[in-house]
């Protein structure tokens, strides 16, 4: 059974019908990495997923358990965790204060807790200061930080990449590559070389719809496919 | 010179420039003591009425116009039990003045919370999420408030009564300082303090400062947003019947119009403060409060525009007031 599975998801925002129809599997372990171009509704079902916005009935499953119309704070206490795009941060309160936010009951596991700073050394470093003083890059790895603080199932990541410098982009790949030894990742991204480093299985979406999945390996040999859906070649 | 002033407290000083200002203008020391205890005094018990308004739209985005409705009720119910002790606050047992103040003012914060659950559930969660529908009913609602005071004290003004300790003054030199404003001010702090501490030293405090920056992303990260604001409501309607209790008091006679009155400068308070942030609301507070006592001894005819002058001077210097939460 898939971990996660979108079968016909259909979202709409106000009067505007954004997802039309998605339906993916997700399987448990490893980066599963939804493509697509600006617009396409990558960001919206991650939403949906989340319950930010409502998705059709019947059309988000976690471990075989219907998430149409439950709480987004309930659908979080399953194990589920969300990167967004705009990473999320609490600006105003300090690294530490971030990141116990994220625990259920506001203390931190020692042994976990020295995992997260291995992975992201430069948030000790500034553990007390304000997240909004943080650079871009060091906000993006306070928000997985936050995200895998404690044992989640499964990890939502909107865009890691954008707007961030080559370096960082290498370090945020080698960290994402290392949590999806043990965690379950669906990460949306525009990043292709990025994307083809972490992803195992992939799909496409494009105007709502799903367009093509199977796996990332497939895919990053057939140009041909990556130009017609991405427009990708060179 | 601008970064030693930040250095020294930043914004945290326009209340101390204010007074130098006011202590140069009013030129008399004895004068000017007792305007800024007045207006200490005004500040805080407007703090306590306002500090609720701003959490509620900093962390749900809702614009409450019906809050001094609390403030309304506050006031009568405090007077009303004042009114039924009345014999323990002529009494000379101080033990005796202390419990019906203490009880007129627990009645007040009961009343508060209670009509905040009520409002909240009845009134604010039906219009979430649309300002519009928010400013409309919630005007309704003070509307409505207003009558029923009408209808159960009358429009006659009431008189408040102070329990004796809190009655005369301190003369200092020749400086008089009435008693209850010094009591007032020591209760806004007390309150000012208190909620600094839950706000900052508390996890509750932490997820209401993060909810105000950010409701989706807490969450996102597993907590009902939608709980904490009903709590949040609740002390904040608890907080402005308090501040409502103290007004009576301060101003010894009450009307139904008082919500309607203390309405723009409970807003013109968090306006200037910045929405969601106590320490802002406080600020903000003891500015009006003040400028309304320094403008009303130099220039009466002017008091009444003063605090609309000084919230227009403060948006037009800073756009999201003096000390906003961080959106």
């Amino acid at each position: 059974m898939s971990l996660l599975s979108l079968r016909g998801l259909r979202t709409s925002i106000g009067q505007y019908a954004v997802l039309h129809d998605v339906s993916i599997e997700v399987p448990e372990g490893g980066v599963f990495v939804l493509l697509g171009r600006n617009g396409a509704g990558k960001t919206t079902t991650l939403r949906s997923v989340m319950g930010l916005w409502s998705p059709s009935p019947a059309s988000v499953f976690f471990r075989g358990r219907d998430l149409s119309g439950m709480h987004t704070a309930d659908i979080a206490r399953l194990g589920i965790a969300f990167v967004p795009e705009n990473m999320g941060i609490f600006g105003g309160l300090s690294v530490a204060e971030n990141m116990v936010l994220a625990t259920r009951t506001g203390q931190f596991d020692k042994s976990r807790l020295a995992y997260v700073q291995a992975l992201f050394p430069a948030l000790e470093k500034f553990w007390d200061s304000r997240a909004g003083s943080l650079s871009g890059g060091q906000k993006q790895m306070l928000a997985v930080a936050r995200a895998i603080i404690e044992p989640r199932e499964l990890i939502l990541v909107d865009e890691p990449t954008k707007g961030l410098a080559p370096a960082i982009v290498d370090a945020m790949a080698d960290a994402f590559a290392e949590i999806g030894q043990n965690t379950t990742i669906l990460l949306v991204e525009q990043n292709f070389q990025f994307a083809r480093r972490l992803g195992r299985d992939m799909a496409v979406i494009d105007d709502g719809r799903i367009v093509h999945a199977g796996s990332m390996a497939e895919f990053a040999a057939n140009a041909d496919l990556q130009d017609r859906l991405l427009g990708l070649a060179v | 010179m601008i970064g030693l002033i930040g250095k020294l407290g930043g914004v945290n000083l326009l209340p101390v420039a204010v007074m130098l200002v006011g202590l140069v203008l009013i030129g008399a020391p004895s004068s000017w003591v007792t305007l800024t205890v007045a207006g200490l005094a005004m500040g805080m018990m407007v703090f306590l009425m306002a500090s609720g308004l701003s959490l509620v739209f900093g962390l749900m985005d809702v614009l409450n116009f019906g809050h001094s409705a609390f403030v309304s009720f506050g006031a009568f119910v405090a007077a009303s039990v004042l009114a039924g002790l009345s014999g323990w606050l002529s009494a000379p047992s101080v033990l005796l003045n202390v419990a019906a103040l203490a009880l007129a003012l627990i009645a007040a914060l009961a009343f508060g919370l209670a009509a905040g659950l009520f409002f909240e559930r009845v009134i604010i969660k039906p219009v979430y999420k649309d300002h519009l529908r928010q400013i409309l009913i919630t005007m309704g609602a003070l509307i409505v408030s207003e009558q029923i005071i009408l209808a159960l004290w009358g429009g006659t003004p009431i008189t408040v009564h102070r329990p004796a300790f809190l009655e005369g003054a301190w003369i200092i030199g020749d400086v008089s300082i009435e008693i209850y404003r010094g009591f007032a001010f020591a209760l806004g702090l007390i309150v000012f303090a208190a909620l600094y501490v839950m706000l900052n030293r508390t996890r509750l405090g932490l997820l209401i400062r993060a909810g105000v920056e950010n409701r989706e992303m807490v969450e996102a990260l597993g907590f009902r947003i939608d709980r904490l604001f009903v709590g949040v409501f609740m002390l904040g309607s608890a907080l402005a019947a308090l501040g409502g209790a103290m007004w009576a008091g301060y101003q010894t006679l009450i009307t139904p119009a008082l919500g309607g009155e203390m309405m723009i400068v409970v807003f013109i308070v968090v306006i200037i403060g910045g929405l969601g942030s106590i320490e802002g609301t406080l600020l903000g507070a003891l500015m009006v409060g003040l400028i309304s006592n320094y403008v009303g001894f130099l220039a009466p005819k002017l008091a009444l525009a003063s605090n609309m002058i000084l919230m227009m001077a403060i948006l037009m210097w800073r756009p999201s007031g003096l000390r906003p939460a961080v959106k």
